[in-house]
């Protein structure tokens, strides 16, 4: 089903009347079937988004469309949605089984058709056979699946998932985030899912949202996002190590660094921020000679610190292609790599 | 004036900055006085303090209490079952004539108006006490929850109300059984000239004076009872459930759960622990019922001039004390096993049926 946001704001007031906008006018439309990521760094408005999908949360104004239905105005409950929490909220007195089982209790539905949804669910998330130990006595990784299934058990129309994977070590995120996608894949659901992890969203999503203090900075597919950022903050927002940014002169159509000719543009003249991305560099017989300030190698890849008009660059480059001890690096990039920036607004300008 | 109140201000700060520094450096002067003074005694390895060991200096902690518990505690307990198996004792010349294992017991079992209901008083200590421990107990365990449930969900003027249902718990309990009494008295009593405006007929209707019958004055009692004891049940019911995560509330409002099933599913499990608290202390309370008898009947424990009685357990044991059987203290002491060991039994229930019921 597809979900629309149509000028969604939410404004908190504190008690000395100051006020925060959490989330700004966000238009979005999310296509039925896919799985969307809302990313952003800690406090940027993507839980509130969730939890104004979810009717936990009122906006202060605009309007939620599920499919051609407006339900901005609609209770939770009456909304049809699943929704798992960052520490996935498993009553804790509850067994397995009954945390499943529980929405469906509320909801007219057969009781054996119920057990027999209960189970499948277990299956598909694979905890089919704990279904009769209590949640203190699962896994972080079990937990999500129950947390996972006790929102899907009542088939929602929209399975919400709030930063579900934050609580989980390294390697289970890993898991979980393959399980997710499998998960969302079989069922087909349109799926929303909040993170502040790039990698993890880009990874799992088929389309991203970046937010930035409550506003959307790009919607596009995770690749064409990383290639092609649409301002300064989601270039530095992706990538890890993350994107070299510093200033640089373009004169008479030509990129200046280090006072001398990098390449041509066609862009005016003036002062603005670049973005050169760590793994687009090329190290090789031809190229910008820069002077090596640090080198790390790092098995097959190899880390060198240099300087771009006073900032420090990094750039990851082909073991292969340099000798230790080297002084002096030849680098190349492609043109379509170097993102110039506009100092004013930070969006790109030889992109999009 | 701006300026004035500018300068007051500036003071006041001026003020705040050097008292705190002045108390800062009073810790810093105490803190080296300390270390000196522990210099001094491990160089002439005087600092016993370090020698003994843990346990001993927390024993030394708690021996004030120790010692008060064990004089007015402790010895007493004992000391009821020295007092049990004492025959015909006497308080005043303190004199025995032998010793007997169960014929105080007896005495106290077989006595009319202890369980077996006296042909004259038409009720007994046990059976008034069991009446009063049975509904009291269940109905204010159960108005509390809805109350503070209720009062969970109340959004302006919070802490007013949480305060109003507080007020009785600060209240004297003999001072409230005597505004009770006021307000159920025959003539021109509150309760009755209100039973008169919805036009029931309450004239000489009696609650606690002579004239009452045993269901009336025993309903007065209970209210009274439910009452006053329900201030502290709220108070911690409402505590525990403002520790309860927020977002069970939230993931149960999206799966469409109804009120009802949420009070009962979530509410009630999650704060169990402190329903079986509150259950098995006001059993335990409501069994040592005295002083909201009194307040509302006097030591007789009853209406003037009625052929019953509402005297509890505690009474009737009192009454060997200081009551009208004074001196007969190996009576007392055989009534308060029997308490001891009803109280006993009930709590055990209690836990046993517990385990299944409340989750940790």
């Amino acid at each position: 089903m597809e979900l629309r946001l149509e000028n969604l704001t939410k404004i908190f007031t504190n008690k000395s009347g100051a006020e925060t906008t959490a989330v700004d006018s966000l238009d979005i439309t999310i296509e039925s079937g896919t799985l969307v990521g809302l990313l952003g760094p800690s406090g940027c408005g993507k839980s509130t988004t969730l939890f104004m999908i979810a009717g936990l949360v009122k906006p202060t104004s605009g309007k939620i469309f599920f499919g051609d239905d407006d339900v901005t105005k609609l209770a939770p409950e009456k909304r049809g949605i699943g929704l798992v929490f960052q520490n996935y909220a498993l009553y804790p007195h509850m067994t397995v089984y009954n945390n499943i089982i529980f929405p469906l209790e509320n909801l007219d539905v057969p009781r054996d058709e119920a057990i027999e949804r209960v189970k499948a669910m277990a299956n598909l998330v694979g905890i089919g056979e704990l279904l009769d130990r209590k949640p203190s006595q699962l896994s972080g990784g079990q937990q999500q699946r129950v947390a996972i299934a006790r929102a899907l058990v009542k088939k929602p129309r929209v399975l919400l998932l709030d930063e579900p994977l934050s609580n989980l070590d390294a390697r289970l995120r890993l898991q979980m985030r393959e399980e997710i996608k499998r998960i969302q894949r079989e069922t087909g659901i349109t799926t929303i899912f909040v993170t502040h992890d790039q990698e993890e969203a880009m990874s799992i999503s088929d389309k991203m949202v970046v937010l930035d203090f409550g506003q959307e900075q790009q919607y596009a597919a995770p690749q064409s996002m990383y290639n092609n950022p649409g301002n300064l903050f989601v270039a530095k927002f992706l990538g890890n190590p993350p994107i070299n940014t510093f200033e640089a002169e373009i004169k008479k159509g030509y990129l200046i660094i280090n006072e001398q000719k990098f390449m041509k543009t066609k862009i005016a003249d003036g002062l603005y921020d670049i973005g050169m991305r760590p793994e687009n560099f090329r190290a090789g017989e031809e190229g910008f000679k820069v002077d090596v300030k640090d080198i790390f190698h790092i098995g097959r890849d190899t880390m060198i610190h240099f300087d771009f008009n006073g900032s420090n660059i990094r750039a990851l480059v082909d073991s292969d292609d340099i000798t230790t001890g080297q002084k002096t690096v030849n680098l190349t990039i492609k043109t379509e790599r170097v993102y110039i920036f506009d100092k004013e607004t930070g969006k790109v300008i030889n992109h999009g | 004036m701006v300026s004035f109140i500018g300068k007051v201000k500036k003071l006041l700060m001026k003020l705040n900055t050097k008292m705190r520094s002045f108390f800062w450096n009073i810790r810093r002067i105490l803190h080296n006085v300390k270390t000196k003074i522990g210099k001094f005694l491990d160089k002439y390895h005087l600092n016993f303090a370090n020698k003994f060991p843990g346990w001993a200096k927390a024993l030394l902690y708690l021996s004030p209490a120790l010692i008060v518990l064990t004089i007015f505690t402790f010895w007493p307990i004992i000391n009821s079952f020295a007092l049990v198996v004492y025959e015909n004792y006497n308080m005043s010349n303190d004199t025995i004539t032998g010793y007997t294992l169960f014929g105080n017991f007896l005495t106290v079992i077989t006595d009319e108006s202890f369980i077996v209901p006296a042909s004259h008083t038409g009720s007994s200590a046990v059976i008034n006490t069991l009446i009063i421990v049975f509904i009291s107990v269940p109905i204010s365990v159960l108005l509390a929850l809805f109350i503070s449930v209720a009062l969970n969900s109340i959004k302006p003027l919070k802490s007013f109300f949480q305060t109003i249902y507080f007020l009785p718990y600060v209240t004297n309990t003999i001072a409230i059984g005597l505004v009770f009494a006021y307000m159920f008295k025959t003539d021109g009593g509150l309760v009755n000239q209100l039973l008169g405006m919805v036009g029931v007929n309450a004239e000489g209707l009696s609650w606690v004076e002579s004239g009452a019958v045993y269901w009336r004055s025993m309903f007065v009692l209970i209210f009274y009872g439910i009452w006053a004891s329900l201030a502290f049940k709220i108070m911690v019911f409402l505590t525990s459930m403002q520790g309860i995560d927020k977002q069970y509330y939230q993931a149960a409002a999206i799966d469409s759960t109804p009120r009802r099933r949420i009070f009962s599913k979530i509410t009630v499990p999650l704060i169990s622990p402190m329903i079986f608290y509150i259950l098995v202390t006001s059993v335990i309370g409501a069994f040592k019922i005295y002083n909201s008898i009194v307040a509302l009947f006097g030591v007789s424990g009853a209406p003037a001039g009625v052929d019953y009685n509402l005297q509890s357990i505690v009474m009737y044991i009192y009454q060997f004390i200081d009551g009208s059987n004074a001196g007969n203290l190996s009576v007392a002491a055989a009534g308060s096993l029997i308490l001891f060991v009803i109280i006993l039994l009930l709590t055990l229930v209690q836990m046993q049926v517990s385990k299944k019921r409340v989750h940790y």
